[in-house]
Parts: C-alpha cells; sequence; structure tokens
C-alpha cells in the first residue's frame, strides 16, 4: 500500500461520466466512475455487452469527451487540452490494439508498424519495425497486406505497431473478440510478454474470464457503473 | 513529422496498392479531353482563320484610294513578314473593234500571299477548269491573265494582243481561281491581271483615277496581331484595314460560332471533369476514413493529416496533369494526322498555352473538389477506431463545394474567352446542380416512399437507393450534370449545323446579273427557261446617294466612323418590295400594308442606320440621278447576309420609287455543268454586269465543312470525358455495393435476385440523371442558342427521350459492369477484407 501511494498513478478517472442522447430520451452509458491504474498494473475492464466497456476505453484514451469527470494521463488533465493536444499525448504515451485489429488496407505488414513512427518523424523506423515483427514472429510475413493475413497474423502486427512507439500504457479493446480461442491465447501470451519486458502499463477490455484473470486486477462494469 | 516526406511515402503506397486508379484516371482522362480540346481547338482556330485567310488573299490588307505610305511596307518588313501589293481600278480594255468596261488588278511579286491563284493556258474553252493549275508567280511584264468573262466577250485566244490604256499587251492565261476575288465595285465586270510593271506604260494611273491601293501581309499570327495594333493608331484618313473577319461578314459569322461553340465543348469537357474529379475524390475520402482515425489514434494532429493527403493531391494533381497534358498533345496530334486529309491548309503547331492552362485546371479542380472532403477527412474523429460507425462531418462540405464551385466559375470564364457566353453556361450549371439536389433528393425520397408497397427486388433496389440517399442524390447530380453538357452540346452541334446548311443550301445562288433594262425582263426570262434554270426574281434597283439626314445637309468627313464615310459617299441601291423578304426581319417599327403604296417611307438595314447614327422617324433625303427624294424611316431590318441573296440597305413600299431610272438585278444558281449558258447570257445580253460568286461559295462551303468537321471531333471527345463520368460514378458506391453484396449472398440471395435489385437501383439513378440532364440541356441549349449564338431555338422532344434512355441504359450498362465482381468473388473473401 505504502507503495501505491508512491508510486503516481499513470490512469486516473475522476467522476467520469458519459451521457447520450438518443431521440428524446438520454441514455447514461457511464456513471461516475472512479478508478487509478498504476504504472505497471494490467488492469481488465469486463462486463456483459453494453455495460459501458469500450465507451470508458475510449475515455480514457481521449478519444472521446465525457459529459462530465477528468482523465489524468500521466499526470495530465486530458481534457482540458485540445483535440491536437490529445492526439500528441496518445502517440507519445499510448498503444492500442483492437477487436478489429484496424490495419491499413494498403499498407504491407511492415509499413503498418512503421506509420507511429513516421509520424512522430523516427528515423531507422524501418529498422526498428522488423525487429518488432520478428519478435511477434513475422518475419517471414513482413511484405504481405493485411488481407493476406490471418486473423491472428493481423493481430500480430497490430500488437508489434501497439509496442513500437514503446507506450507507458497499452489500450486493448477484445483483442482476442475476432479469434479462436487457441490463437486468442496465443495473443494475449503475446501480450503480456512484451507487456513485462517492456514495464507497459495494460488495461484491457474483454469478457473472456480466462483472459480477465490474467490481469493483476479487474474492474467490472454493470450499467455503466464499477460494481464493487 | 516531416509531413511531405510521409505523404511522397504514403502516396507511393496507396499508389501500389491501387487506390489511386480512379483518380489519376479521372484526372488523365479529364485534363487529356481538356487539353485535346484546347490543343486542337488552338490549331484549328488558327487553321481556320489561315484558311479564311486564303480568301483575302493574305493575312491583313491595308486598302485606301490613294497610294499607301512606304512606312507600312517598312514596318511589316522589320518585323519579318511578307508583303505584296496591288492596285485595282476599272478601265476600258479594246481588242480590234471591240472593247469593254474591265476590273483590272495590278499585282506584285508574292501576290498572293495566302490561298492560290489557278489558271489555264485553254483559253476560252468549256473544259478550262478542268485544265487548270496553280500559277506559279503573277503574269510576266508584257503579259496579261484574262477572266472567264473577258476572255468569252473579246472571243480571246493565247497570244491575242489586247490594248489596255497605251500599252498592247499578250493574253497569257484564263484564271480559274481568284482567291480573293470579292463582291464590290470595281469587281463589277471581267477581271484582267497585269504584273504592277506594265503600269506606267498603260498610262492609267493618273490625278483623279478611281483606285483602290491594296497592301498585302501574311507572316506570323502573334506579328499580325502586333502589326495590327501598331498600324491603328498610324493610318490616316480614307485607309482601313481588312483582316478575314472585316471583309467576309459570312465567313465571320462562321468563324465566331464556330469558336464559341468549341469554347463551349471546352467548358463541357472542364465540367465532365470536374464530375468526374469530385466523385473520384469522394470516393478517395471515403475510402481513408479509417486511416485517418487510425492516425489520429496514433497520434497525427488534424492538420497533419490534412497536409499529409493535400500534399497527396497537390503531387497527384500535377503529376497527373501533366500526364493528362501530354495525352492531350498526343491525341491532338492523331486528330491532326487524321483530319490532314480534309484540311489542305498546313496546320500550325499549337501554342504552350493549352499546356499551360491544363495543368491549371487540373489542379484547381482537384484541389477545388477534393479540398472538401480533405477538409472532413481533418476532422474524422478518432473515436472511429472504436465505432466504425462513426462517419465524417460534413461541416466543410457547403463552404468547399462552394470553393470548387468558385474555381470552376473562374476557368469557365477563362476557357469560355466570352464573358457573356461563359456566365450564361456558368449561371446555368450553378442553377442546375442546386435545383437537381433538391428534386433529386425529393423524387428520391417519394420513389423511396412506396417500397412498401413493392414487392421483391423492386423493394430492396429502392431500400439501397434510399439508404444511400446522398450518395445516390451526388451520383445522380453529377451523372446528370456530365451528361447536361453533352446534349446541350449535341442540340447546338444540331443546331448549328443545320443552320448552316439552310444558310448556304447547295442551290445558293451563285450568280448575280446586274444593271438589267426593264425591256430586257421579258427576253430574259425566256432565256432561262429555254435553259432550263429556275426564274429566279427580280429585283428593281434605283441607285441613290443620301444628301440629308432630318434636313441637316450630310457631310461624310465630319463623320468620324469609317464605313459611315463610305456609306455617304456613295451611292446606295434604293429597291422597293411589297412583302418583307424571309431572311429579313424588321427589329423596330413595322412593315407597310399594301395600302401603304405610295408612301414615302423606308425600311433601312441595320448596320447602315447604326453607321450613319439613323433612327425611327428620321427622315432621309437622298439624291437620285439629280432629282430630290425624302422618305422617313418606318422600320429597320436585320439582314442576313451570310444569304448570298439580293439585298438592299434601303427599301420602300411599290409606288415612290418607279418614276426615277431603274435598273434590275437578280440572282440565281447556275450548276457547274451549264457554265457554259454564262457565255451565251454574255453575248444576248452584252449590258449586263455578271458576279460570279461561285468560287467564294465553294470557298465559304469548303471552311464550313471543316469547322463541321472540327465540331464533331471536338464532340466526339467531350463524349469520351462524359464515359469517365459514368465510371467514377459508379465506382464511386462500389465498395458499398460488394459488402452488401457479400452480406446478400450469404443470407442466400440468388444472384438473379441481386442482378434485379441493383438493375432498379441503377435504372432509378440513370433515369434521374437522365431527367436532370434533359431539363438542364433543353433550358440551357435555348439561352445559349438565343443569346449567344444567335440562333433560333426549336422545342426538341428528342433530347428527352435520349436523354432518359442513355442516363438509364448507360448507368445499369456501367453500374453492372462496374459491381460484376461483387458476384463472383466468395462472400467471405469480401467480409473477411472489410473486417
Amino acid at each position: 500500500m505504502t507503495d501505491n501511494l508512491i508510486i503516481k498513478p499513470i490512469v486516473q478517472a475522476i467522476s467520469l461520466t458519459k451521457h447520450v442522447k438518443s431521440s428524446d430520451t438520454q441514455l447514461t452509458i457511464l456513471q461516475d466512475i472512479n478508478l487509478e491504474v498504476s504504472i505497471g498494473e494490467a488492469v481488465s475492464i469486463v462486463g456483459a455487452s453494453g455495460s459501458g466497456k469500450s465507451t470508458l476505453l475510449g475515455l480514457l484514451a481521449g478519444l472521446d469527451i465525457p459529459s462530465s469527470g477528468k482523465v489524468y494521463l500521466n499526470g495530465e488533465d486530458i481534457f482540458s487540452l485540445s483535440e491536437d493536444g490529445r492526439a500528441e499525448l496518445r502517440g507519445r504515451l499510448l498503444g492500442f490494439v483492437f477487436q478489429s485489429f484496424q490495419l491499413l488496407p494498403v499498407l504491407t505488414a511492415i509499413e503498418n508498424v512503421m506509420l507511429p513512427l513516421e509520424l512522430t518523424g523516427v528515423s531507422n523506423a524501418r529498422k526498428i519495425a522488423l525487429e518488432l515483427l520478428g519478435h511477434v514472429g513475422l518475419e517471414a510475413r513482413v511484405n504481405h497486406y493485411p488481407k493476406q493475413l490471418s486473423g491472428g497474423e493481423q493481430q500480430r502486427v497490430a500488437i508489434a505497431r501497439a509496442y513500437v512507439t514503446h507506450p507507458k500504457l497499452l489500450l486493448a479493446d477484445e483483442p482476442t473478440g475476432n479469434l479462436d480461442s487457441s490463437t486468442g491465447n496465443q495473443i494475449v501470451d503475446l501480450m503480456f510478454e512484451l507487456n513485462r519486458e517492456r514495464g507497459t502499463t495494460l488495461i484491457l477490455v474483454t469478457h473472456d474470464e480466462t483472459i480477465s484473470s490474467r490481469c493483476t486486477r479487474q474492474i467490472k462494469l454493470v450499467g455503466g457503473k464499477i460494481e464493487d | 513529422m516531416n509531413s511531405f516526406k510521409l505523404s511522397l511515402r504514403m502516396l507511393h503506397r496507396d499508389l501500389r496498392a491501387g487506390e489511386l486508379h480512379v483518380l489519376i484516371f479521372a484526372l488523365i482522362i479529364s485534363v487529356g479531353g481538356m487539353t485535346t480540346v484546347g490543343f486542337f481547338t488552338d490549331r484549328v482556330q488558327l487553321a481556320l482563320s489561315r484558311q479564311g485567310n486564303q480568301l483575302l488573299g493574305a493575312d491583313l490588307v491595308i486598302v485606301s484610294d490613294r497610294p499607301l505610305s512606304q512606312r507600312y511596307t517598312g514596318e511589316a518588313v522589320k518585323l519579318g513578314l511578307n508583303t505584296s501589293s496591288s492596285l485595282k481600278f476599272p478601265s476600258m480594255v479594246v481588242k480590234g473593234d471591240d472593247n469593254i468596261l474591265v476590273g483590272i488588278k495590278a499585282v506584285t511579286a508574292g501576290y498572293p500571299l495566302r490561298g492560290e491563284l489557278r489558271i489555264t493556258e485553254d483559253i476560252g474553252k468549256a473544259a478550262s477548269y478542268r485544265n487548270d493549275h496553280v500559277a506559279n508567280g503573277i503574269p510576266s511584264p508584257g503579259s496579261v491573265w484574262v477572266g472567264e468573262k473577258l476572255a468569252a466577250r473579246l472571243a480571246l485566244k493565247k497570244g491575242d494582243i489586247i490594248e489596255v490604256g497605251e500599252a498592247r499587251l499578250i493574253v497569257a492565261s484564263q484564271i480559274t481561281l481568284e482567291p480573293d476575288y470579292s463582291i464590290g465595285f470595281i469587281n463589277l465586270g471581267p477581271r484582267l491581271l497585269i504584273n504592277a510593271i506594265d503600269l506606267p506604260a498603260t498610262g492609267l494611273i493618273q490625278q483623279g483615277s478611281r483606285i483602290s491601293y491594296r497592301l498585302l501581309i501574311s507572316g506570323n499570327a502573334g506579328l499580325i496581331t502586333t502589326l495590327r495594333s501598331w498600324l491603328q493608331p498610324n493610318l490616316t484618313s480614307g485607309e482601313r484595314i481588312q483582316g478575314i473577319r472585316d471583309a467576309r461578314p459570312e465567313i465571320k459569322a462562321a468563324l465566331e460560332r464556330a469558336e464559341k461553340f468549341l469554347s463551349l465543348a471546352a467548358m463541357a469537357s472542364v465540367v465532365l471533369a470536374a464530375a468526374a474529379i469530385a466523385l473520384a475524390a469522394r470516393r478517395f475520402t471515403m475510402r481513408h476514413l479509417d486511416g485517418c482515425a487510425i492516425m489520429r489514434c496514433l497520434g497525427a494532429r488534424q492538420n497533419e493529416v490534412l497536409y499529409l493527403y493535400l500534399y497527396h493531391f497537390i503531387i497527384l494533381g500535377l503529376v497527373a496533369s501533366v500526364m493528362g497534358c501530354l495525352l492531350g498533345l498526343l491525341a491532338q496530334e492523331a486528330l491532326v494526322y487524321w483530319l490532314s486529309a480534309m484540311i489542305t491548309v498546313e496546320l500550325p503547331w499549337p501554342s504552350l498555352f493549352p499546356f499551360v492552362q491544363g495543368i491549371l485546371v487540373g489542379l484547381v479542380l482537384l484541389l477545388g473538389f477534393a479540398l472538401p472532403p480533405l477538409l472532413n477527412l481533418r476532422s474524422v474523429p478518432a473515436l472511429r477506431v472504436l465505432r466504425r460507425d462513426i462517419g465524417i462531418s460534413n461541416a466543410h462540405s457547403l463552404t468547399g463545394y462552394a470553393l470548387g464551385l468558385g474555381a470552376l466559375a473562374v476557368l469557365f470564364l477563362w476557357k469560355a474567352g466570352d464573358v457573356r457566353l461563359g456566365l450564361s453556361v456558368m449561371t446555368g450549371f450553378i442553377v442546375a446542380i442546386a435545383v437537381f439536389g433538391l428534386l433529386g433528393f425529393l423524387l428520391i425520397k417519394t420513389i423511396s416512399s412506396v417500397r412498401s408497397k413493392a414487392g421483391g427486388t423492386w423493394k430492396y433496389g429502392l431500400a439501397s437507393i434510399w439508404r444511400r440517399a446522398n450518395s445516390s442524390v451526388v451520383q445522380a447530380v453529377a451523372l446528370g450534370l456530365g451528361l447536361m453538357a453533352l446534349l446541350t452540346l449535341t442540340l447546338i452541334r444540331g443546331d448549328l449545323l443545320q443552320n448552316w446548311q439552310t444558310t448556304l443550301p447547295s442551290d445558293a445562288p451563285n450568280h448575280f446579273l446586274v444593271n438589267i433594262q426593264e425591256n430586257q425582263l421579258q427576253p430574259l426570262q425566256e432565256f432561262f427557261k429555254q435553259n432550263d434554270i429556275l426564274q429566279p426574281s427580280v429585283h428593281p434597283m434605283v441607285r441613290g446617294r443620301i444628301t440629308s439626314i432630318n434636313g441637316s445637309i450630310v457631310m461624310p468627313d465630319n463623320y468620324s466612323n469609317a464605313r459611315a464615310k463610305r456609306l455617304l459617299k456613295r451611292e446606295f441601291n434604293l429597291s422597293w418590295a411589297n412583302e418583307i423578304r424571309s431572311d429579313n426581319q424588321i427589329i423596330d417599327g413595322e412593315w407597310w400594308q399594301s395600302r401603304d403604296k405610295g408612301k414615302a417611307v423606308l425600311s433601312l438595314e441595320k448596320g447602315v442606320a447604326k453607321a450613319i447614327g439613323v433612327k425611327l422617324g428620321d427622315t432621309l433625303t437622298f439624291d437620285i440621278a439629280g432629282s430630290t427624294f425624302s422618305a422617313e424611316v418606318s422600320s429597320i431590318r436585320k439582314v442576313d447576309w451570310d444569304s448570298f441573296r439580293v439585298n438592299f440597305f434601303a427599301v420602300t413600299p411599290p409606288g415612290i420609287l418607279e418614276e426615277y431610272p431603274t435598273s434590275y438585278i437578280t440572282s440565281f444558281y447556275l450548276p457547274e455543268n451549264q457554265m457554259d449558258m454564262m457565255n451565251q447570257l454574255i453575248m444576248t445580253f452584252p449590258n449586263f454586269l455578271v458576279i460570279d460568286v461561285a468560287t467564294i461559295i465553294t470557298q465559304v462551303q469548303k471552311v464550313i465543312e471543316q469547322v463541321t468537321k472540327a465540331i464533331e471531333f471536338v464532340f466526339l471527345f467531350t463524349l469520351l470525358s462524359g464515359v469517365i463520368v459514368l465510371y467514377a460514378a459508379v465506382i464511386s458506391t462500389q465498395d458499398e455495393r460488394i459488402y452488401e453484396a457479400a452480406i446478400f449472398r450469404t443470407l442466400g440471395a440468388k444472384r438473379r435476385q441481386l442482378i434485379s435489385a441493383w438493375v432498379v437501383e441503377f435504372a432509378i439513378l440513370g433515369g434521374l440523371s437522365g431527367l436532370f440532364a434533359s431539363m438542364g440541356a433543353s433550358a440551357l441549349g435555348y439561352v445559349i442558342g438565343r443569346f449567344a449564338l444567335n440562333l433560333p431555338y426549336s422545342f426538341n422532344i428528342w433530347i428527352w427521350l435520349i436523354g432518359l434512355f442513355v442516363g438509364v441504359i448507360g448507368v445499369v450498362a456501367a453500374g453492372m459492369i462496374g459491381t460484376r465482381s461483387a458476384l463472383t468473388s466468395p462472400p467471405i473473401t469480401v467480409l473477411r477484407r472489410v473486417s
């Protein structure tokens, strides 16, 4: 406990609430969420479909704007920043892995991994990307387009892309949702391995109990609220 | 981040993945089509005016009734232009006891500078035209070349000696084609061509002789313009410049209409290019939404995303435009090669202007129409990576498209080269976009509201149209605009060609007979009957000079207008008539009734009225053979001078001019195989002045024929651009369609069901665009024909039928071809690719 007090949380959400307007009624997707995630933690967000898991992840990443409440990433109040300020923060701190992989179809595997480095102007992007693709076991597939790769391979490319910038925090939205259980397990193994190696903090949205149990902490959402 | 470098890299990757094919294709073909039209128009315009200049014998002529200053020749030579001079005057020619009044033309070496002079040595023979050849040079000193009529009248043979003034000259050849033969006082009567060196020996050039001095100039079009602007302030009174347009009204009208049509075709190709680019750019951005969202997620700032694609488009625009220009250059060269059989003059090399214009137009169009979706790409929410249903905001669409339309407007005025024409077409298109858009949305809504009542495939077809309401409206408007441009062009083209055919039918009068006396009318009628020639209408002619206007004595030298001076100094041809002629149109006042017989009123030709500053109600007084005649202007007429029929500047009702000395004039068509009859006519009626305009008519018809060919060609190219629009429109929703097909097929839909649903959707889309196009083309055709080309407009039901037919068939065919891969590829491949 003492350690936790000393270690500054990398993510801190305070009274996070999100409403959406649907025709004439107002739906509450998230209500009064308070949470802290410390550096090095692996936290899973679980819950049934529609419980607000992905919305929470979107808010923590600054991809969406809350109706009220604050999110601090590495101590910075992200919603006091402009849209571009948040983009810059994401590029510096965050890595993403999505359920639908979100690879750019026109880029080859290596180009997809290089993209975040190119956006920040890193000079030896190809070399770094190649190393990481080797690490995820895709050295033979670097010049293939996403459509030429299997689902598991595509997700490996996505993981390589997420880790290539040495993010402090990795956000994963149902990373095994589109994969069979065996491939899914391999992907989760890979993520945890990279997480350990690089000391990355992990926030993982899943509804898979097995994957969730491998995390250091679980947060369960029910009807937009954290269940104690 | 170095946006430019990254942009280049991304461009390369997009290119490799085939993402840019449609856009590049649209751009290259559009710019190519446009520059082909540009280059070709440029060259054809140069060629046409050069062709026209053949009828002038030069590119520019300075005419004066006094010897021309040597300074003019000096300046032309200094600019590197070619010169030659000629003198024209009437005089008597004697052979033995016979003599005749002829129009003498004395020329110097180099004549004619443009066009060709053809001669034959078979003088006075019927077959002379068949054995003629191009004259290499001019008559050698001491010899003359004679016109057909002179040869006939004096029964000349090669080697005969004729007396011209004090000189005795040898007949060497007969002229069969004189390029710059024109109707005018001096040309009345037979022609005699002599070498200017022999002039002093004739002793005919004396103070007070009625001589027309001409300086002929030819050379590079730009230098001719330079010389023209130098000449303008330097000319003294009595001197005037003649370009082809000043000299030949019928050629002027044909050329100007052709030029306007070619500008219209160029503008139509701009509209087609804009439509194709707008559609292709829209597709490009739709396909890049995810990429932008991911980049935003990976930390790219909004402006970085914007610059990334902005550079993308600039580079793409430049490269594709240059390629399009090169394609245009090649295509027009092929065109010229094909046309060389018809265009007898050498086509000048085009200017570089269309090249620069092509690149600028390509860039402006691309940025104008790609910028709105680009600005929207900039603001793709990063949340799209989690929620794919979050689309693009359309915040910038309106301003963006306004920018695109603004750019298009500027291009229009530039390409049209005619503010009025440009503005009318542009306003037409803007109004069309607004009306089509609104109407399209309402119609789609109405059609879709019945979908619940429809069964089977109709239901899905209608549902698809409604689901893609925005895309459907954009597609229908773009296709409608493209088709509208093509239909308008078709309409105008048809009217234009028809108008020319009516203007100069193959049996247009090619001979004028002047100086017919009243007692010769009956014998002439019989002569025509005997020779099987259609009886022409004969018009009375009285010659008079205007002496005062509204009681004030006219002083020709007080007029600043050169035409007014000339008109007032010379004698007018007046005539009388009961009915107004079909090629005349009253534009002010009224034509008289039969009860007005003997009333001192007259109808004046518009151009003359304007030149001498006379309006309705003014009184003109003429001096007719020493007597005075006054009449009030009761109407102003527009005369179609292109028709080659007899027309008069001033016409009165019957019953007033009859008391003055009257001769008659007529014009008729003489087929080429009956030319021999002319010799008989000249023998029977020696006092007639015969004016042969057959050569002129043939030349004018040739020019018009070439203009027609050029127009047909340019039209074909515009049609090709239309196909590109169709392709871009169909492909713009191809992705969605392929995805839907995969889902439908997964759910068990048969190929036939899918095909029927698409046919319904495409047919509605095509029908809408056909409807829009017909509507727009009818309105625009009317406006352009009426106000810009001065052509009469007739309602054309075919335009509606063709519009609908082409719209439906074209879109269905292209649509089915474009989406056929969705029917053949296994659904799982498509679904996996999309996910």
